[in-house]
C-alpha cells in the first residue's frame, strides 16, 4: 500500500477510537447542557478529578482502571446531585443563571484544577491496564487496545444511556425535562428532583470518561482546558440534545484532529479543531446534526 | 368568506399583508394571509389557541424574517428589515407575558425607547408623560418585580407608545385579567386610538374583542377564514365551528 | 454608533449626577496624584505591585463593558489580554517602536479581535457567546505557540529602553505611570459608556434582548459596539505586560488566571456599575500580590476561586451591591 495512503488510513482509524473516547466525554455534557441547559464548564475538569482519581487507585490497587473508574462514579453521580442543587437553589431559581451561573461554574473548575494540584502536585498521571500494551493489526491498520478498549466501553455506556433515556420511566422524564415543562408538572414529577438525578448521572459519565482518559494519555490538573473547547464544539455540532449526533460528532472531530496531527504536527491540531468549531457556530448554529436551533 | 376586508372608512392604508405564511419544519403555522389595516383602525385579531395569531404578531414584527409574503408598511415593503428597524418606522407591539427589563426601573424602561426610536427628544418630562399616560407616574423609580401583574401589561404598554407608534399590535395585553383592570386597559387602548394610532388587538377575552373592534379578522389553523364587520363575522358557521367545535 | 448616542446623554441625565466631562477630568486627577505618591514613595516594589494591581483594574473594567453591561460572558479575556501582550513583542520587534505605539497597535487588534468574535457568534444565545471566547482562546495560543517570529512555545525576552522618559526615575516608574493612565482611562470610558444612551441600550438587552429589540434598541450593532471596545481595553491591559517582566511566553500570557480574575474581579466588586469592577480588580489583585509574597502561587489561585463562587452565591450583586442595599 502507498505509505501516504497507510498513514492516513492509520490516522482514520485511530481518530475513530480517539472519537470513542471524546463521545464519552461529551455525552455527559449532552445530558447537562443540551438537556438540562446548565452551561456547566466544569464538566472536563469533573473527568480529569476521575482521571487522576482512578490513576492513583489503579497504582495502589492494581485493579483494571475501567472497573475503577465504574466504581468510582456513583461518588460523582452524588457529587453531581449534590452540585445541581446548589445552582439550583442561588442560581436557577432566582433566574440568574445567565452570568452568574456560569461564573459558578468557571468557579468550581478553578477550584478542582487548583485543588488537584495542591492535593497531587502538577505532574501527569498515567494508568496502566494489561491489556494496554497489546496491538491488534488487519493488514497495514494497527488497533491498539489502549485506544480500543476505552473506545468500546465508552460507546457501549453511551448505548446503555440511550436506552435508558427512551425506554426507562425516569429516563424519558429526563428527555422530556429538555421539551416540556408543563408536562412533567401533569404527571405530577418535580422537574428539580429530575434534573438532580440527570445532573449527577452527567457527572457520573464523566468520571467513566477519565478512566478512559487515563489509559488513553497521561493527565495533569491542567488537561481539562483543552477539554473544554472540544466538549462543547461536539455538543454543539451534534445538536445539542442528541446521544446519536454527539457521538457522529465526536467520531469526526477526532478523525479531523487526528489526520491533522499526522499530517502538519500535533501542535495545530487543536487550531483546526476549534476553528471548525467556530465556523459551525457561525455557519449552522443548530449543529450538524441538529434538528432546530 | 367577506370581501378583502376593507376598513370602514375609507383612510389611507397604514398595513397590506400579502400572501404572508411561516413554516416550523414541515409545519405551516400560517399560510397564505392577506390583510388590508387602514389609518385611525380598531382591528380585532381572533382565533383558537394555536391558529397563528402570534406568529403573525412575529412575522410583522420582523422576528421571523424568512417567512413567506410580504408587509407593506405606509406603502414601504418591510422586506427582512429588523424588529428595531420596524420599531423605529412606527410598529410597536407588546408581549403576551410582559418582558419589562427587570434590572431597569420603571423609568428607565420608558426611556430606554424613548431614547432609541422616539421622534421627540428623550427628556425626563416626556418620559414622565408617557408613564402618567397609563397612571404609572407614582412608581417611576420602582423595579418591574415590585408590580403587580395588571401594572406591567400598563408597563408593557406605555413602553410601546413611547414608540410613538403608528400602528399598535396588542397581544393579548388582557389575558388573566379581572374585569375590572380588563376595562382599565380597554380604556387605554381607546384613549390610544383616539390620539390616531391604528391598533390590532389580539385576545382571547371575546367581550374586549367585541367592545373594541370596528372589525374582526378569524385566524383558524394558520388561515384566513373570516374578515368583516364584528357582528357578521361571529355569525359566520366556519368561525362558530372553529370557536366551538374544537 | 456609541460617537452619535453620547449627545443624547446629556438630557437623559438625572439632576444631581456628575457630567461625563466632570468625571473625565476627576479620573485625571485621581491618576495624577496616584502617580505623584508612587514617585515620592520612589520604591521599584511599589511601582510593580501597583503595577500589577493596575493591569488588572484594566481587564476587569474592560470585561464588564461586555460582561457586565451587556450579560454576554467572556471567558477569553485571557486570550485578549495576550493579544495585545504579543502586539507589543511583534510591532516591537518588527518596527522597533516603544511601549507607546505598541499600545495604540494592541488597541486595534484587540478590537479588531473582538469585533471578529462578535461577528462570528453574537446572533447566538449567550452560552455560546462563552464557548466560543474559549475557543478562540486556545486557537490564538495555538497559532502564537506556532509562531516563531514571537518566540513560539519558547518564549520572548523584552529589553527594558536604557533611556528613561523624563520625569521618571526609572522605567519600573515610567510604566507603572503608564498603567495609572490607561486604569483611569478605561475606568472613564466604562463610566462614560454606562452613563450613556449606548448603556441604556446595553442594560435593556441584557435583561430581554427580543423587547429591547421591540423597543427599537439596534441591539446587534449594540454587541458589537461592546465587544469591540471591550476586545480593544483587555488587549491595551495586556500590552504592557512584556516589559513588566521582560519574558513573556504562551503558556502564562494565555494562563487560566488572567481569564479567571477577569470575571471574577468585577462579579465580586459587582456588575452593574463602573466602581465593581473597579473595588474588585484593587481587592483581589492586592490580595494575591500580597499572598504571592507569603504562599504558593497555587494556593493563592485556589482563594480566587473560592472567593469567586462565595460571592456569585451570596452577593449575587458584588461589593456594590451590598452597599447600595440589594436593588
Amino acid at each position: 500500500m502507498d505509505p501516504d495512503l497507510a498513514l492516513l488510513l492509520n490516522g482514520i482509524v485511530s481518530g475513530l477510537l480517539l472519537g470513542g473516547l471524546y463521545a464519552a466525554a461529551a455525552a455527559g455534557l449532552s445530558v447537562s447542557f443540551g438537556m438540562l441547559d446548565v452551561v456547566n464548564i466544569a464538566h472536563p475538569a469533573f473527568m480529569v478529578l476521575g482521571a487522576i482519581l482512578v490513576a492513583l487507585l489503579q497504582g495502589a490497587t492494581g485493579l483494571d482502571p475501567l472497573l475503577l473508574a465504574a466504581l468510582v462514579a456513583p461518588g460523582f453521580w452524588a457529587m453531581g446531585a449534590l452540585l445541581y442543587g446548589a445552582y439550583h437553589r442561588f442560581f436557577e431559581r432566582r433566574g440568574d443563571e445567565a452570568i452568574q451561573g456560569l461564573a459558578f461554574f468557571f468557579g468550581v473548575m478553578f477550584i478542582i484544577e487548583i485543588g488537584i494540584v495542591l492535593a497531587v502536585g502538577p505532574e501527569q498521571h498515567f494508568a496502566d491496564a494489561a491489556w494496554a500494551d497489546t496491538t491488534w493489526r488487519l493488514g497495514e491498520i494497527d488497533l491498539p487496545l489502549r485506544m480500543l478498549v476505552p473506545a468500546a466501553v465508552s460507546l457501549a455506556a453511551i448505548g446503555a444511556l440511550a436506552l435508558f433515556l427512551r425506554h426507562g420511566f425516569t429516563g424519558r422524564a429526563i428527555a422530556a425535562v429538555s421539551q416540556d415543562r408543563e408536562a412533567l408538572r401533569l404527571l405530577a414529577i418535580d422537574p428539580v428532583r429530575i434534573k438532580r438525578f440527570a445532573f449527577g448521572l452527567s457527572l457520573a459519565l464523566a468520571a467513566l470518561a477519565g478512566g478512559a482518559l487515563a489509559v488513553v494519555q497521561p493527565v495533569d490538573a491542567a488537561s481539562g482546558h483543552i477539554f473544554i473547547g472540544r466538549v462543547f464544539a461536539i455538543v454543539i455540532m451534534g445538536g445539542l440534545a442528541s446521544l446519536g449526533g454527539c457521538v457522529l460528532a465526536a467520531l469526526a472531530f477526532g478523525v479531523v484532529e487526528n489526520v491533522t496531527a499526522t499530517f502538519y504536527g500535533p501542535s495545530w491540531s487543536p487550531a483546526v479543531a476549534f476553528g471548525a468549531l467556530l465556523l459551525v457556530l457561525a455557519v449552522r448554529p443548530q449543529g450538524l446534526f441538529g434538528r432546530a436551533a | 368568506m367577506s370581501g378583502v376586508g376593507d376598513a370602514p372608512g375609507d383612510g389611507e392604508v397604514v398595513l397590506r399583508a400579502e400572501g404572508v405564511g411561516m413554516r416550523f419544519g414541515g409545519f405551516a403555522a400560517l399560510s397564505g394571509v392577506d390583510l388590508t389595516v387602514r389609518a385611525g383602525e380598531r382591528l380585532g385579531l381572533i382565533g383558537p389557541n394555536g391558529s397563528g395569531k402570534s406568529t403573525f404578531t412575529n412575522c410583522l414584527a420582523g422576528v421571523y424574517p424568512g417567512h413567506e409574503g410580504a408587509f407593506a408598511f405606509r406603502g414601504e415593503r418591510l422586506g427582512k428589515l429588523s424588529p428595531h428597524e420596524r420599531a423605529r418606522r412606527g410598529l410597536a407591539r407588546t408581549f403576551q407575558l410582559p418582558r419589562p427589563f427587570r434590572g431597569l426601573t420603571v423609568i428607565e424602561n420608558i426611556r430606554v425607547p424613548l431614547a432609541y426610536a422616539g421622534r421627540h427628544e428623550a427628556t425626563e418630562t416626556r418620559a414622565m408623560a408617557c408613564l402618567e399616560g397609563v397612571d404609572l407616574a407614582g412608581k417611576a423609580h420602582r423595579l418591574p418585580r415590585e408590580l403587580t401583574q395588571v401594572e406591567l401589561r400598563r408597563l408593557e404598554l406605555a413602553r410601546a407608545t413611547a414608540l410613538d407608534p403608528v400602528l399598535l399590535i396588542a397581544d393579548e395585553a388582557m389575558a388573566g385579567l379581572s374585569h375590572a383592570e380588563v376595562d382599565q386597559i380597554l380604556a387605554l387602548l381607546f384613549r390610544l386610538n383616539e390620539a390616531g394610532t391604528t391598533i390590532i388587538m389580539i385576545e382571547h377575552v371575546m367581550r374586549a374583542v367585541t367592545e373594541f373592534s370596528q372589525r374582526l379578522a378569524v385566524l383558524v389553523a394558520g388561515r384566513k377564514v373570516a374578515d368583516g364587520a364584528p357582528r357578521e363575522v361571529l355569525a359566520m358557521p366556519a368561525v362558530e365551528e372553529a370557536y366551538l367545535g374544537r | 454608533m456609541s460617537g452619535a448616542t453620547l449627545p443624547a446623554a446629556a438630557p437623559l441625565a438625572a439632576p444631581r449626577r456628575m457630567g461625563h466631562g466632570a468625571f473625565w477630568l476627576a479620573s485625571a486627577l485621581a491618576a495624577l496624584a496616584l502617580v505623584a505618591a508612587l514617585r515620592a514613595l520612589g520604591s521599584e516594589y511599589a511601582y510593580f505591585a501597583a503595577t500589577f494591581v493596575l493591569q488588572y483594574v484594566v481587564l476587569a473594567t474592560a470585561w464588564n463593558i461586555l460582561g457586565g453591561y451587556a450579560g454576554y460572558v467572556n471567558f477569553g479575556a485571557a486570550a485578549f489580554f495576550a493579544a495585545g501582550a504579543y502586539t507589543t513583542v511583534a510591532v516591537g520587534k518588527a518596527f522597533g517602536l516603544p511601549l507607546l505605539p505598541c499600545i495604540a497597535a494592541a488597541a486595534l487588534v484587540g478590537g479588531a479581535l473582538g469585533l471578529g468574535t462578535g461577528v462570528l457568534t453574537l446572533r447566538l444565545r449567550g452560552a455560546y457567546f462563552a464557548i466560543a471566547t474559549l475557543c478562540l482562546s486556545v486557537v490564538l495560543q495555538t497559532l502564537v505557540v506556532n509562531w516563531d517570529f514571537v518566540g513560539g512555545s519558547r518564549g520572548a525576552y523584552v529589553v527594558r529602553p536604557r533611556e528613561v522618559p523624563w520625569p521618571f526615575d526609572s522605567y519600573g516608574g515610567f510604566l507603572c505611570a503608564v498603567m495609572v493612565g490607561l486604569a483611569a482611562g478605561a475606568v472613564a470610558i466604562a463610566r462614560t459608556v454606562e452613563k450613556s444612551r449606548l448603556g441604556l441600550g446595553l442594560a435593556a438587552l441584557r435583561d430581554d434582548e427580543a423587547a429591547a429589540e421591540a423597543a427599537g434598541v439596534p441591539t446587534l450593532r449594540l454587541k458589537l459596539v461592546a465587544t469591540t471596545i471591550s476586545g480593544a481595553m483587555m488587549a491595551v491591559a495586556g500590552a504592557p505586560l512584556p516589559y513588566l517582566g521582560s519574558y513573556i511566553e504562551p503558556n502564562s500570557a494565555f494562563g487560566l488566571a488572567y481569564g479567571v480574575n477577569a470575571i471574577a474581579m468585577p462579579l465580586i466588586g459587582g456588575t452593574s456599575s463602573w466602581a465593581g469592577p473597579l473595588v474588585g480588580a484593587v481587592l483581589l489583585a492586592s490580595l494575591q500580590q500580597a499572598a504571592t509574597v507569603t504562599i504558593s502561587s497555587a494556593a493563592n489561585l485556589l482563594i480566587v476561586g473560592v472567593v469567586l463562587v462565595v460571592f456569585v452565591c451570596a452577593a449575587p450583586h458584588g461589593i456594590v451591591g451590598l452597599f447600595r442595599g440589594q436593588r
